[in-house]
């Protein structure tokens, strides 16, 4: 897999909302393609995406074959208190990838 | 080079077929898997409406990326379905907290059919929203 880019503000006040978007580059092999020959083209997607804040999971998604090419997520979360956004894309056959990026909040 | 006229005619004939695509193509999941993947979640509980949003274009020109969006605030878990495609299941969203109990990305729908979103709330409740969405080119390959 290759690098994630996730956007995300560097500060913000305690207990704002804020939006985090993210994407990730992947071709998402959903299965259901067929080769020339005819034969289907074995899935290959990125099945699992996390979000954790100081350690706390925010929010995660389970993907199906049907989330398009270069899966970009958005979500809005609180955030408390200055910390760190962990983020983790797992593919199907087991390559994890993480980033993290730190929110200061005044 | 020197189109004949009637090569010209059959040509234009043929593009002029399909735009949309129809729900009842072969590709669509049949109903007991839809119904297989909503009881999955609710367990078969009953399930409201109301409490739940879900926004998707009204048209998609391009079934391969169509951006959909969910928000269910104090939410626990959200799924999303594709009621036509080979395989019902989208993304099953699960929030913490933290979380604003919503979520966008963009999916592949094979043609036009109806996507369903359904939200186990924090009382264990679930409520669902389905929304129509017209696809003109289908996003499953085929």
């Amino acid at each position: 897999m290759s690098k994630p880019r996730v956007k995300v503000p560097k500060s913000a006040g305690a207990g704002d909302t804020i939006t985090i978007k993210t994407l990730m580059k992947h071709k998402m092999e959903s299965g259901q393609r067929k080769d020339k020959d005819g034969n289907k083209i074995p899935r290959k997607i990125i099945n699992f995406f996390s979000a954790t804040f100081n350690g706390e999971e925010v929010m995660s998604v389970n993907l199906h074959g049907a989330v398009s090419t270069n899966p970009f997520i958005q979500f809005d979360m609180k955030v408390p208190a200055t910390g760190d956004l962990a983020f983790k894309w797992v593919d199907d056959d087991g390559t994890v990838t993480e980033t993290s990026k730190t929110i200061k909040v005044s | 080079m020197n189109i004949s006229r009637r090569k010209a005619l059959a040509f234009g004939g043929a593009a002029l077929t399909v735009t949309l695509v129809p729900v009842s193509f072969a590709q669509a999941a049949s109903e007991e898997v839809m119904k297989a993947a909503v009881d999955a979640f609710t367990g078969g509980a009953a399930i409201a409406e109301g409490g739940i949003e879900l926004t998707t274009p009204e048209i998609a020109e391009n079934g391969n990326t169509v951006p959909v969006a969910i928000s269910a605030p104090g939410a626990k878990r959200v799924i999303l379905l594709a009621s036509g495609n080979p395989n019902p299941g989208v993304a099953d969203f699960t929030f913490g907290a933290l979380a604003a109990g919503n979520g966008s990305t963009r999916i592949r729908l094979a043609g036009t059919q109806d996507v369903v979103a359904i939200a186990e709330m924090a009382d264990g409740s679930f409520a669902q929203v389905a929304k129509a969405v017209k696809v003109t080119i289908g996003g499953c390959g085929g």
